[in-house]
């Protein structure tokens, strides 16, 4: 042994230190205890790697492979995905915050307070979705701006754009439903300014061109939206319907097909 | 000074504040990616082939993004606490009433156009106009990569847009809009008994118009002559432009319509600032 050490030259000698590690490793991952914990190894294979995708439910939404150019952070600027982020965590927030607000013109205002004040993180989880919200609008409007700027809408993603853009709208109305419901003076005076444009609407609101005379402030629009002729308990009621049911089954219907139609249109664009 | 630190140290304008620095990073990003593909040329087929598994490499990605977002979000949600104001009171309207900050943009408009039109008409063809740009792009150059020189009308265009109709007009809608609507610079102090004189008249005016019918008539031929800049463009065009003959009539109208739409935003604001030009055309059921 030692006259074998002292004459091999120095690469040989490296070259077998690596392998007394190789063989230390495989002594531990096939000793007992090992194999009692493990059944198995992690097969380093391509298969291995297309089926974590294919046989994960969060998972399977992704192609088994892409381009490496859809990797890059300065292409996508992941925008969308973070977007998407967004919108799970106000979802989770929202349901939480949902156990604790009643949406009435004399609970609305005092269960905010009640929630920031009394409810162990409470104010935390007001700030989250909040935020999240507000997160949402920003990455929602980069999203576009980056897939106008690549040229992502162009053919066959034509369709596709036109359900993103139409998400951006349910996006601000998702937003701007929420912003009533802590019934402050921010809130109410926010939404009273944002909708009284629908006064203005051609033919269909009572300050409009174009009106008929039976078009009244109690039947135009604007009415359909506040549920009555001012901002008041009856649209807090509409809106937290509208913000905390239809919209976002509306705005995950349409995620949905975004989602569907990317893969389907080829992906993330790329030159081709 | 202190009214304007007070509007940019507002929980709920903190988006807005954000947006100051996101935009300009994203434009420099995208430019210098631009630059980069017009210099070099697009990248190569093979280039493209080029693939990758999901797993672990973009889920690695993306998990890293997502941990960065949530670590902000949270950090964000720790130090700075969502507004809630007084409770709501329908007799005390504040001083200025201002919508969600992302709506600003269309309440700034409010300044140059009448509601009908700032409120209803320009954002619906808005939405038109950005569901319409697929199909009324023809240009097949420029898909899945930054450039400026294959592209340069769309990009002007649609920067325009979205760079100041939008984000500009947000912020300053935001930023530098205080009691009564009245524009204020960032130094001044809110004075809420200002009296800006009102001293804007009709274009009609302007030329010396006095009565109402010719006014109407004026008014009329003003704006009609402005949209028919599209169609008269394409009838002397259309000959020796090879680019309006595979456009085809049906996508330049929309082009053309869309197109001066979004300019007349400016073109009245410029009026408005410049002439103190109220109306372009008062006729007896609305007004332009």
């Amino acid at each position: 042994m030692e006259v074998s050490i002292a004459t091999s030259p120095p690469k040989l000698a490296r070259k077998s230190m690596n392998e007394e590690r190789k063989g230390l490793k495989e002594k531990i991952t096939n000793s007992d205890i090992w194999r009692s914990m493990f059944r198995h190894g992690y097969e380093d294979t391509g298969r291995r790697y297309t089926l974590q995708v294919l046989q994960n439910v969060w998972l399977h939404l992704h192609p088994p492979r892409i381009s490496r150019h859809a990797l890059n952070f300065r292409f996508t600027w992941c925008m969308g995905g973070i977007t998407f982020l967004m919108f799970l965590v106000t979802a989770v927030t929202g349901v939480l915050l949902m156990f604790y607000y009643r949406p009435t013109a004399e609970y609305a205002f005092h269960d905010v307070q009640y929630l920031e004040f009394d409810i162990p993180f409470g104010m935390l989880l007001r700030n989250m979705h909040r935020w999240a919200a507000h997160g949402m609008v920003i990455s929602v409007m980069l999203h576009m701006f980056r897939v106008f700027l690549t040229g992502s809408y162009k053919k066959p993603r034509e369709f596709n754009w036109a359900v993103g853009v139409i998400l951006l709208l349910v996006t601000f109305f998702l937003s701007f439903t929420g912003y009533l419901l802590p019934w402050d003076q921010l809130a109410f005076w926010a939404v009273t300014v944002g909708t009284n444009m629908a006064r203005a609407t051609p033919v269909l609101g009572h300050e409009g061109p174009f009106a008929p005379q039976d078009i009244t402030q109690s039947n135009d629009v604007r009415f359909a939206l506040l549920a009555g002729t001012i901002v008041g308990p009856s649209t807090l009621l509409r809106f937290y319907i509208l913000h905390c049911v239809a919209v976002p089954l509306l705005a995950s219907v349409l995620m949905a097909l975004h989602f569907w139609r990317v893969r389907k249109d080829g992906g993330i664009s790329g030159p081709l | 000074m202190e009214h304007f630190i007070a509007l940019v140290t507002k929980p709920d304008n903190v988006p807005i504040v954000a947006i100051l620095f996101l935009i300009p990073y994203f434009i420099w990003l995208s430019y210098r990616q631009a630059r980069q593909t017009d210099k070099a040329g697009v990248p190569s087929d093979a280039a493209l082939n080029d693939k990758v598994y999901v797993w672990p490499y973009l889920c690695r990605n993306e998990f890293i993004c997502a941990i960065i977002v949530m670590l902000v979000l949270g950090v964000w949600s720790i130090m700075i606490d969502a507004p809630l104001e007084e409770p709501s009171d329908p007799t005390k309207t504040p001083n200025p009433s201002k919508a969600p900050w992302y709506f600003l943009a269309l309440q700034e408009m409010l300044v140059y156009f009448d509601p009908w039109i700032a409120g209803v008409v320009l954002p619906g063809l808005i939405i038109a106009g950005l569901i319409a740009i697929p199909y009324i792009d023809i240009n097949p150059k420029g898909k899945g990569y930054y450039t400026i020189k294959e592209r340069p009308f769309a990009l002007a265009v649609f920067s325009f847009g979205f760079i100041v109709l939008w984000i500009v007009l947000m912020v300053v809608g935001t930023f530098l809009r205080g009691p009564g609507w009245n524009f204020f610079a960032p130094w001044e102090a809110w004075d809420p008994h200002l009296v800006v004189p009102l001293t804007n008249v009709n274009l009609s005016y302007l030329f010396g118009i006095r009565d109402a019918d010719t006014a109407n008539y004026f008014g009329f031929a003003v704006v009609a002559g402005y949209f028919a800049i599209g169609p008269i463009f394409y009838l002397w065009k259309q000959k020796s432009s090879q680019f309006l003959q595979e456009l085809g009539l049906v996508r330049y109208i929309v082009v053309s319509f869309l197109f001066l739409t979004m300019l007349a935003l400016p073109i009245k604001m410029i009026l408005r600032v410049a002439l103190n030009v109220k109306y372009i055309w008062v006729s007896p059921w609305f007004n332009i």
